[in-house]
């Protein structure tokens, strides 16, 4: 049994990468850290737990990183996906801190893979942990229990006392029971709210209930609206989200990274009434996965089609559960419950307006449509090679944007501008400052880990003065 | 419908009910292809072992991939305690336990004579009985047979141990025993290896160069550098080390009984020999490995974080290293007390553990070796193609 009685230095709120990093570093700093994730022990580490990269600048190759990846490259990439809704300033200092988040990492005793096969290649820009995020997740654990953090799993924090910006208590409940933790310093790293199906359905309604929460089912959102209740400055669009092409067939909560569907690029997608929406070769995967999530939650039953022939089937990752598969169009509509007429015009249109090129996986080719609306316009190549291959899609939302407000010090910021006296946030509980649309694979990690150092220090600094 | 079509019909739909029965997967086999539906569509851990990169190389797995893979695994649960589909989550992915489920299924399907795989059953109890039958039987043999005043004096001088067992005797029991676990471990592996593809391509040097690798530095038991996940989700190199004491403890014990063999027939040198003789050499430093290293494993069998382990065949697993323990502390007691009046009853019960191993041997653990290096040489020419 903790010490509930006791006065921590840092109270940390989440177990997930955001969140160790930033009681880790108050810890080496010298302050007594307590830190609750609400989750059960082997399902601890919020969404850090699916995660597999973060991103890093580094000037040089590294270890685990080939060639060289600088402030301006990986700027124009994170500009580009915002399409401008960012904070520069907070954005340009994350991305140059990202030059140390490996080695931190390392030193807590996250291992790093060399380089990675596969669709999604990314180890130019993008450092692997060697196993994936819930061995990260675990070395980080490890490093905590080493360095006498007080962890505590099932320990769900309900309600922060903040008074003039001042945090000084928490309402929790460790294990189904109800108990206070008073500390000198807060750091909010619970994440978003994205679990949370009541409140999304404040701003999507009904469609809410078709999307698949791809991690944690714990990020209820409970310590960020408690927050945004007591004063703290919100920033980003309730409704703005990273969400990726997920198999219709998961779960609807906690299916995790196998569920996504890469096929998208080299497929042909139309929604429940069998049109074509969005042009599927726009650019590659990794450029343009985060985006298909939302194109399919503003469909109509936010459910969509992907359909390709066994020219493509190697091109990306096998799925988990099995492709519909026959020799006809319409065979491959009725299996997957559209309308088989409507389809196979779909498909005859389509291949009409494909143009001749050569077809290359991995870089945008010359392989496109003419005349067609929408385009596609790379890896268009003629559906006409059976059997014929179908995969159902459906929004699979990673984390919710919606943020309180921080500094460059990951200090929050009150509504009226003022910064918190003891209140920091790390991870997806802030995103929104940075990411006001899109996403950039492995940067959710990255701000993990740059503002949960910050927080860290921050709070461990406040608990000195 | 004549007679003849319909008893024709009906003892083809009876064959068809008979093919059924005999190609109906078991659990565990139809488990692990669900489970590589979902590791094939993850890949985090493709870093740890040579079982995902091989797995990535498939879309589609047959029971012989399912048997190669599984063969392949070494049981690191590196890749378990990295997983974020593990128990309790829906999906229950438990990669260890479910391979070491197929890969003991495969010893029993591949066992020969076939029939002999239900050994694989209750392979504790089994060797447990085996164990206790021959020390038994041989120290009842020695006491019965051998005059008592040879038997309780200390026996010195050229041929001592043959006074108390007759050479002859020897080479019968062990030769014959070890003789035919050769034959059918032989026998298992070329079914085993038609089982899972066959050779397909003439022989390559360089992959069996990649896999005696393999085999002699337990690679894939490095978990990609740092270790596997011994005792819990930390990582270690103790079973590495340890099963390298065991293997090559075990390796120097019959090193010793081969230069001894060679010894007695080509240059007529009979034992006991001196202690700093080749065969008391090999046997002493084999003998320490050995001991070393299947107490250890025994200790971190132990210890283990139980939820990756496939908790039925642990009999099997513990009867086996407790029997290479009790051969190899028997064997150093020997040489300890080989002076002394206590000698002939140390040797018989040494000769009866190491009878009951040979006797055992096609139809335990040990097997493991004959089709991980099958596996390793397999996933050799995989990586590199003719």
């Amino acid at each position: 049994m903790p010490d509930f009685a006791r006065l921590y230095d840092v109270l940390v709120v989440g177990g997930g990468n955001a969140a160790l990093c930033a009681a880790i570093t108050a810890r080496r700093a010298g302050a007594s850290v307590i830190l609750c994730e609400a989750s059960p022990q082997p399902m601890r580490g919020g969404n850090s737990r699916h995660t597999r990269n973060l991103r890093a600048l580094h000037p040089g190759p590294t270890q685990v990183l080939t060639d060289s990846y600088l402030e301006e490259e990986y700027w124009d990439d994170l500009n580009r996906v915002t399409g401008g809704k960012t904070n520069e300033d907070l954005a340009r200092m994350c991305i140059r801190a990202s030059q140390h988040a490996p080695d931190f990492l390392a030193s807590c005793g996250v291992v790093f893979q060399p380089s990675l096969s596969g669709t999604l290649s990314l180890s130019r820009t993008n450092a692997f942990f060697l196993g994936g995020g819930k061995a990260l997740v675990n070395a980080l654990y490890r490093e905590a229990a080493k360095l006498g953090i007080v962890t505590l799993t099932d320990t769900e924090v309900q309600h922060i006392q903040v008074d003039d910006g001042f945090a000084s208590e928490a309402i929790i409940s460790h294990c189904g029971f109800p108990q206070r933790i008073r500390f000198k310093a807060l750091v909010a790293a619970s994440g978003g709210f994205q679990a949370n199906r009541n409140w999304l359905r404040e701003y999507w309604g009904d469609a809410a209930d078709n999307f698949q929460i791809r991690g944690t089912p714990y990020a209820q959102g409970t310590i960020l609206k408690d927050l945004l209740a007591q004063g703290v400055q919100q920033v980003g669009d309730p409704t703005q989200f990273h969400a990726v092409a997920n198999d219709a067939r998961a779960p609807m909560e906690d299916g995790g990274l196998a569920m996504r569907l890469d096929c998208v690029p080299f497929s042909l997608v139309v929604n429940r009434d069998v049109e074509r929406f969005y042009d599927e070769g726009e650019d590659v995967w990794p450029k343009r996965y985060a985006i298909w999530g939302r194109l399919i939650a503003q469909q109509p039953g936010q459910i969509a089609l992907a359909v390709t022939d066994s020219k493509a089937v190697m091109n990306f990752l096998p799925s988990v559960y099995p492709p519909f598969k026959a020799d006809s169009i319409a065979e491959i509509a009725a299996q997957a419950g559209f309308d088989a007429g409507k389809l196979e015009k779909v498909v005859a249109d389509f291949n009409a307006a494909v143009r001749p090129g050569t077809f290359t996986p991995m870089v945008p080719d010359d392989c496109r449509t003419e005349g067609l609306v929408p385009p596609k316009s790379h890896w268009a190549r003629r559906i006409d090679t059976p059997p014929y291959y179908a995969y159902p899609l459906r929004p699979g939302i990673t984390f919710t944007f919606l943020s309180v407000k921080v500094n460059e010090q990951a200090r929050v910021l009150m509504a009226d501008g003022k910064p918190s006296a003891n209140m920091f946030a790390s991870g997806e509980i802030m995103s929104g400052n940075i990411l006001g649309q899109g996403y950039l694979a492995g940067f959710g990690m990255t701000l993990g880990t740059v503002f949960g150092r910050l927080a860290g220090e921050g709070a461990a600094r406040h608990v000195r003065n | 419908m004549s007679a003849t079509e319909f008893s024709q019909t009906g003892m083809s739909k009876l064959d068809l009910l008979l093919q059924e029965a005999t190609t109906v997967e078991s659990d565990a086999y139809q488990d692990a292809r669900r489970q590589m539906a979902v590791c094939n569509a993850c890949r985090y851990c493709e870093g740890y072992c040579a079982v995902f990169p091989a797995m990535a190389a498939r879309r589609e797995f047959e029971k012989a991939d399912l048997t190669h893979l599984a063969n392949l695994c070494h049981n690191c649960k590196g890749c378990f305690h990295a997983c974020q589909y593990a128990p309790p989550h829906a999906f229950g992915i438990n990669i260890p336990a479910t391979f070491a489920t197929v890969r003991q299924e495969s010893y029993a399907e591949f066992a020969w004579p076939t029939g002999m795989g239900k050994l694989f059953d209750r392979n504790g109890t089994l060797l447990a009985a085996a164990t206790t039958i021959f020390v038994t039987l041989a120290l009842v043999l020695t006491v019965a047979l051998r005059d008592p005043a040879v038997l309780f004096s200390a026996q010195t001088g050229t041929g001592a141990f043959f006074r108390i067992i007759p050479l002859w005797l020897i080479n019968l029991l062990a030769g014959g025993s070890f003789g035919f676990a050769v034959i059918a471990m032989a026998m298992g592996a070329i079914r085993y290896w038609r089982g899972t593809g066959g050779m397909g391509g003439s022989f390559q040097p360089q992959p069996a160069v990649d896999a005696a690798v393999d085999v002699l530095t337990l690679r894939n038991l490095g978990g990609g550098g740092h270790g596997c996940n011994d005792f819990d989700d930390s990582f270690a190199q103790h079973r590495r080390w340890l099963h390298q004491a065991m293997f090559f403890g075990f390796m120097l014990c019959f090193a010793a009984t081969s230069t001894g063999a060679v010894y007695h027939h080509v240059f007529g040198w009979h034992s006991p020999h001196a202690f700093l003789s080749l065969p008391v050499q090999f046997g002493t430093w084999g003998g320490v490995l050995l001991c070393i290293g299947t107490a250890g494993l025994l200790w971190v069998k132990t210890v283990t974080d139980p939820a990756p382990v496939a908790r039925k065949l642990m009999g099997g697993e513990y009867a086996l290293l407790g029997l290479l323990f009790l051969i190899g502390s028997t064997g150093l007691l020997l040489l300890a007390i080989r002076h002394t009046s206590a000698m002939g009853i140390m040797l018989a019960l040494h000769f009866g553990l190491v009878l009951a191993l040979f006797v055992v041997l096609p139809y335990s653990k040990m097997v493991h070796g004959i089709y991980r290096g099958i596996a390793l040489l397999r996933n050799a020419r995989e990586k590199r193609p003719a």
